[in-house]
C-alpha cells in the first residue's frame, strides 16, 4: 500500500470579492475569507479515497504558509488525512514564496516521509501558476501525471487519465509518481463536525524550511499590484483597412 | 413545537394572588425576604439599574472553544450554501432524505448533547453562532433541528437522570428525531388547562397516557417525545391533577399522528397533531418527578428561546444584505436607491434592529454560560424582539427591492413566509410580554411589601428605610441618574446612558404608581401591563447595546465606530418610546386611561358582534 503526501494551500475563499490595497503591495488579506484552495480539496479528497480503497496506507496533508494555514490542515484532516505537517513560513516569506521553493519543499518531505504518491491541486486559485506538481516531479526525478480527471492504481503503477486541450489523454505511470488534481477528478467530501473534532486529536508537526534545508530567498520582487484596467469601450470599424490603421496606432501590430 | 407557553403566566398568576394574600394577611408572620436579583429586567421593575448581567458584555468563550467554534462555522455554512435547497424545500414541503442524512452526519442534530453520549458538547454561546448559520439560510430547516435539540429532548438533558440520559440522548443523536408535545386543541397559550391524561395502571408499573396534542413540529417523524399530561395526585389527603413530563417512545404502541399540516411557511418542517391511546409509559419515564411538569416545561422552553434570537439574527443579516446590494447597484431617477433618504433610513433601521437582536442573543446565552440562573426575563425579551424584528427587517427588505422582493425567485417572500410563526409559538409574543411585565411588578411588589413592613417597625429598619428614602430623594429632585451606569460607557454613549438611567428610575415609578392604584388588581390591567412590557424591552435592549457598542471600543474592534452609531441610534429612539409607555401609564390627563377605557369597549363589541361594527357609508 502506498503512502500518500498532499499539498494543500490556505487561500482567499472563491466567494470573496477581491480588492488591492492602496499602496499597490497586495490584495488585501486582513479580515478576508481565507479556504483551503479548491483543487486541493480534491486533491486530498482523492488521497482519502484511496485510503478507503485500501490502496494507501496512510495520507500526510502539508502546508506551507504562516500560523494560519493550521487551519486549512486542520480541514484536510477533518477530510481524513491522518497527520498533517506545516512548514511555517513567516508572512513576508510567504508573499515571495515560488512554487519552486514549494517544489523543493515538498520534494523533500516526500523523501523524508517515504511517500509514494504526491498529490497536489493542479493551481492555486490565488497566483494559478500551475508549476508545483510539475517542478516537484522534476526534483524527485520521478513521473508526473498532471491535469489528472481519473487516477488508477494498478499492480504496475497507475494510470492517469489526463485532461488535455484536445480532450483526454490516459497514460501508464510507475509508482513513486506525481499527480496534480483537476477539476472533474471527485468531488470533495464536506468536512463534519464530528470528524473537525476527531481531527484535534491527530497529529500536527510543525517544521521550518530551512529544517528541510530549503532556501526560501525570493527571486521575484513585487513590483506593484494593481486592478486590470477597466474595459474600454469597443468601437464598430466600417472596413479592414480602417482595423489594420487602428491596430498598427495602437502599437498592437 | 407549536408550544405557547401561558404556563408562566398562569403560573404566576397562581403565585402572584397566593404571596399577596399572604403579605397581607397580617403583620405578624414572618416571611423569607424577597429575593435578590441580578437580572437588570427584574431590577427595572424596582427602578434599579442592576449592570451585573449586562456589563461588561459577556465574554464566555475560552480559547479552546473560540478556537473549535472557528472550525466549525465554514463547514456548516458550506452545508447551508452548496447543499441544502430551501426553494425546493419550500415546495416541495419536507426536506429531502439525502439533506436530512447529511444534516445527521454533519452532527447538526446534537450539538450540545454531551461528546460522550454523541454529541458535539457545545456551550449555549457556540449553539447560537451555528444556529445563526442556519437562521441566514433555511428557518424550515431550523426549525426541524430546533424542535429536535432545543426543545424536544432538552428535558432529558435538563432533568433527565442518568438511566434517561444513558438510554435516550444516544438515539437522538444516532438518527432518531424527537419532538416537544405540549399544546393541544383546546390549549394554547392555557397550557396548564391540557387534558392529556395519565393515570397510574393497576400495576403499579405504568401510566396509561390518554390525549391529543395539535401542531407538534417533528410529530409526524418523532420516534422520542416529551409529553405533559395531568396526573393525578395526593395533596393535603386530597387528589388533585398536576401536570407531569414524560418520555414517551413511539414504540410503546398506541402513538399515531395524523398528516402533515399545510402552512403558511417553514413547510418543509414536518408539523402533525399526535394521538395517545392508552400508551403505557413505564414509571421510569416521568421526567422531572411527578407533578413537576409545569416546572419542566418552563424550564425547556426558556433555555432553548436564546437560539432563536440568534437564528433570527442570522436571517436578518441575509435580508440586509440582499436589501443593501439591491440599494447600491439598482439606479432610478439618475441616483442608485442608496442615495436616497428614504432607502437610507429603511437601511439604517434594518441594521439597527439586526444590531440589537443579535446582542440579545449573545448576552443572554453568554450569561447562561456563566452561570446565570435569572435569564427568563432576558430570553423571552429576545424572543418577542427579534421575532418582531425579523418580520420587520424582512419586510423592509422585499420593500427595498420593490417588484423583485414579490418574486419567488428572489427569496425573501419565503423567509417572510417562515417568519410569520416565530410571533406565534414558543410562547406567543402578547403572552410572553404579559409575562415579563407581570413577574416584574411581581418582584417589585414582593419588594415595596418589605417597605411597607418595615414602616410598620420603622427602628428595627432605619437602614432599609433611609437608603430607600435617599433613593426617592434623589428621584424627585432629578437626581435619579445614578452615576454607576456611566464609567460602564464608551465616552460618546454617556447622553444615552445618562438617559437610560432616568428610564429606569421612571419605569420603577410607573410600576410602584401602578401598584398603588390596582393593587392585586394589576393582574388585570393588560393596556397599562403592555406599556410597561414595552418599556421594559426598550430598556433592556438599550442596556445591552449599549454594553456592547462599549465593548467595541473599549477593545477598539474595527467596527467600533459603526458600533457606536448604531447603539447611539437605538438608545435615543428607545428612551423616546419608553416616556410615551411610561406618560401613557398615567393617572388623569397625561395618561391615556380613557382611550384604554374606549378601545377595550370596542373590542368587545367587536367580538360580540363577529364582525365590524359598521356598514359601509353608502348604507349599501
Amino acid at each position: 500500500m502506498s503512502r500518500v503526501l498532499v499539498g494543500v494551500k490556505r487561500v482567499i475563499d472563491y466567494a470573496v470579492k477581491i480588492r488591492v490595497k492602496p499602496d499597490k503591495s497586495g490584495v488585501v488579506t486582513d479580515g478576508v475569507k481565507h479556504s483551503m484552495n479548491p483543487f486541493d480539496e480534491i486533491a486530498i479528497e482523492e488521497a482519502v479515497r484511496l485510503k478507503e480503497k485500501k490502496l494507501a496506507s496512510e495520507v500526510i496533508a502539508v502546508s506551507c504558509g504562516p500560523a494560519q494555514s493550521q487551519e486549512t490542515l486542520r480541514t484536510a484532516l477533518a477530510m481524513g488525512a491522518d497527520r498533517a505537517i506545516h512548514v511555517e513560513v513567516g508572512a513576508s516569506e510567504f508573499n515571495t514564496m515560488q512554487p519552486i521553493h514549494v517544489s523543493k519543499i515538498l520534494a523533500k518531505l516526500a523523501q523524508d516521509e517515504k511517500a509514494d504518491i504526491v498529490i497536489v491541486g493542479k493551481q492555486a486559485i490565488d497566483d494559478d501558476s500551475n508549476q508545483t506538481a510539475q517542478m516537484t516531479a522534476a526534483m524527485l526525478d520521478w513521473p508526473q501525471g498532471t491535469f489528472a480527471s481519473k487516477v488508477e492504481k494498478t499492480d504496475a503503477g497507475l494510470t492517469v487519465t489526463r485532461e488535455i486541450d484536445g480532450g483526454l489523454e490516459t497514460i501508464k505511470t510507475k509508482l513513486p509518481a506525481v499527480i496534480s488534481a483537476d477539476l472533474r477528478l471527485n468531488e470533495p467530501r464536506y468536512a463534519t463536525l464530528p470528524n473537525i473534532m476527531k481531527a484535534k486529536k491527530k497529529p500536527l508537526k510543525k517544521v521550518t524550511a530551512k529544517d528541510l534545508g530549503v532556501d526560501l530567498t525570493p527571486r521575484i520582487k513585487v513590483v506593484s499590484v494593481e486592478d486590470p484596467p477597466v474595459r474600454q469601450a469597443g468601437s464598430i470599424i466600417p472596413d479592414v483597412d480602417t482595423l489594420v490603421a487602428k491596430l498598427k496606432e495602437g502599437g498592437h501590430i | 413545537m407549536f408550544l405557547v407557553i401561558s404556563t408562566l403566566v398562569a403560573y404566576n398568576y397562581k403565585n402572584k394572588r397566593a404571596g399577596w394574600r399572604a403579605a397581607s394577611s397580617g403583620g405578624g408572620r414572618t416571611r423569607e425576604p424577597p429575593r435578590e436579583s441580578e437580572s437588570f429586567t427584574l431590577q427595572l421593575f424596582r427602578g434599579r439599574l442592576e449592570p451585573a448581567q449586562v456589563f461588561p458584555y459577556p465574554d464566555v468563550l475560552n480559547e479552546e472553544q473560540r478556537d473549535t467554534l472557528t472550525q466549525l462555522v465554514p463547514p456548516v455554512e458550506r452545508f447551508f450554501r452548496e447543499v441544502n435547497d430551501p426553494a425546493r424545500n419550500d415546495t416541495d414541503a419536507n426536506i429531502s432524505p439525502e439533506t436530512l442524512s447529511a444534516l445527521w452526519e454533519l452532527g447538526a442534530f446534537g450539538l450540545q448533547v454531551p461528546t460522550d453520549l454523541g454529541g458535539m458538547g457545545l456551550s449555549n454561546t457556540q449553539y447560537a453562532r451555528l444556529v445563526e448559520v442556519v437562521g441566514a439560510h433555511d428557518l424550515g430547516v431550523g426549525i426541524t433541528l430546533g424542535a429536535h435539540q432545543s426543545i424536544g429532548f432538552k428535558g432529558i438533558l435538563l432533568f433527565g437522570d442518568e438511566a434517561q440520559r444513558a438510554k435516550y440522548l444516544p438515539r437522538v443523536t444516532g438518527g432518531e428525531y424527537a419532538a416537544f408535545c405540549l399544546t393541544e386543541p383546546s390549549s394554547g397559550s392555557d397550557a396548564g388547562s391540557i387534558k392529556t391524561r395519565a393515570e397510574l395502571a393497576p400495576d403499579g408499573k405504568h401510566y396509561i397516557l390518554n390525549g391529543s396534542k395539535i401542531w407538534i413540529s417533528n410529530g409526524g417523524i418523532a420516534e422520542i417525545m416529551t409529553v405533559f399530561a395531568q396526573t393525578p395526585i395526593q395533596k393535603d389527603g386530597k387528589t388533585v391533577d398536576k401536570v407531569t413530563a414524560f418520555i414517551v417512545e413511539r414504540s410503546f404502541g398506541g402513538v399515531s399522528n395524523g398528516p402533515p399540516e399545510n402552512k403558511m411557511g417553514i413547510k418543509c418542517s414536518n408539523t402533525a397533531e399526535v394521538y395517545y391511546e392508552d400508551v403505557r409509559v413505564p414509571l421510569e419515564n416521568v421526567l422531572g418527578g411527578v407533578g413537576n411538569g409545569f416546572k419542566v416545561a418552563m424550564n425547556i422552553l426558556n433555555n432553548g428561546r436564546f437560539g432563536m434570537a440568534a437564528a433570527l439574527a442570522g436571517t436578518q443579516r441575509s435580508c440586509i444584505a440582499q436589501a443593501a446590494q439591491h440599494a447600491a447597484t439598482r439606479r432610478q431617477f439618475g441616483k442608485t436607491l442608496a442615495e436616497f433618504g428614504t432607502i437610507q433610513e429603511k437601511l439604517a433601521r434594518m441594521a439597527v434592529l439586526q444590531y440589537v437582536t443579535e446582542t440579545l442573543a449573545y448576552v443572554v446565552s453568554g450569561n447562561m454560560d456563566a452561570g446565570c440562573r435569572d435569564y427568563h426575563l432576558e430570553a423571552a425579551v429576545s424572543k418577542v424582539f427579534a421575532s418582531e424584528a425579523a418580520w420587520t427587517v424582512c419586510d423592509e427588505a422585499i420593500q427595498v427591492l420593490g417588484g423583485m422582493g414579490f418574486m419567488k425567485a428572489t427569496g425573501l417572500e419565503r423567509v417572510l413566509r417562515d417568519l410569520r410563526i416565530f410571533r406565534i409559538f414558543e410562547g406567543t409574543n402578547e403572552i410572553l410580554r404579559l409575562f415579563v411585565a407581570l413577574t416584574g411588578i411581581q418582584y417589585a411588589g414582593s419588594h415595596l411589601m418589605e417597605l411597607q413592613r418595615a414602616f410598620k417597625n420603622p427602628t428595627a429598619n432605619l437602614g432599609l428605610i433611609f437608603s430607600e428614602a435617599g433613593r426617592r430623594a434623589a428621584r424627585s429632585v432629578g437626581l435619579g441618574a445614578p452615576a454607576e451606569l456611566r464609567p460602564l460607557v464608551a465616552d460618546e454613549l454617556r447622553i444615552e446612558a445618562q438617559r437610560l438611567a432616568q428610564c429606569v428610575a421612571a419605569h420603577g415609578e410607573a410600576v410602584e404608581a401602578a401598584l398603588r392604584r390596582y393593587g392585586r388588581a394589576v393582574v388585570d390591567q393588560q393596556f397599562l401591563l403592555n406599556r410597561l412590557a414595552s418599556s421594559a424591552i426598550c430598556a433592556y435592549t438599550s442596556a445591552a447595546v449599549l454594553s456592547r457598542a462599549s465593548r467595541a471600543a473599549t477593545r477598539g474592534l474595527p467596527s467600533a465606530a459603526q458600533e457606536l452609531q448604531l447603539a447611539a441610534a437605538w438608545c435615543n429612539e428607545a428612551a423616546d418610546r419608553i416616556d410615551t409607555d411610561l406618560r401613557a401609564c398615567r393617572e388623569g390627563s397625561g395618561g391615556q386611561g380613557a382611550q384604554w377605557t374606549r378601545l377595550a369597549a370596542l373590542g368587545q363589541r367587536v367580538a360580540a358582534e363577529g364582525a365590524q361594527l359598521t356598514t359601509n357609508p353608502l348604507g349599501i
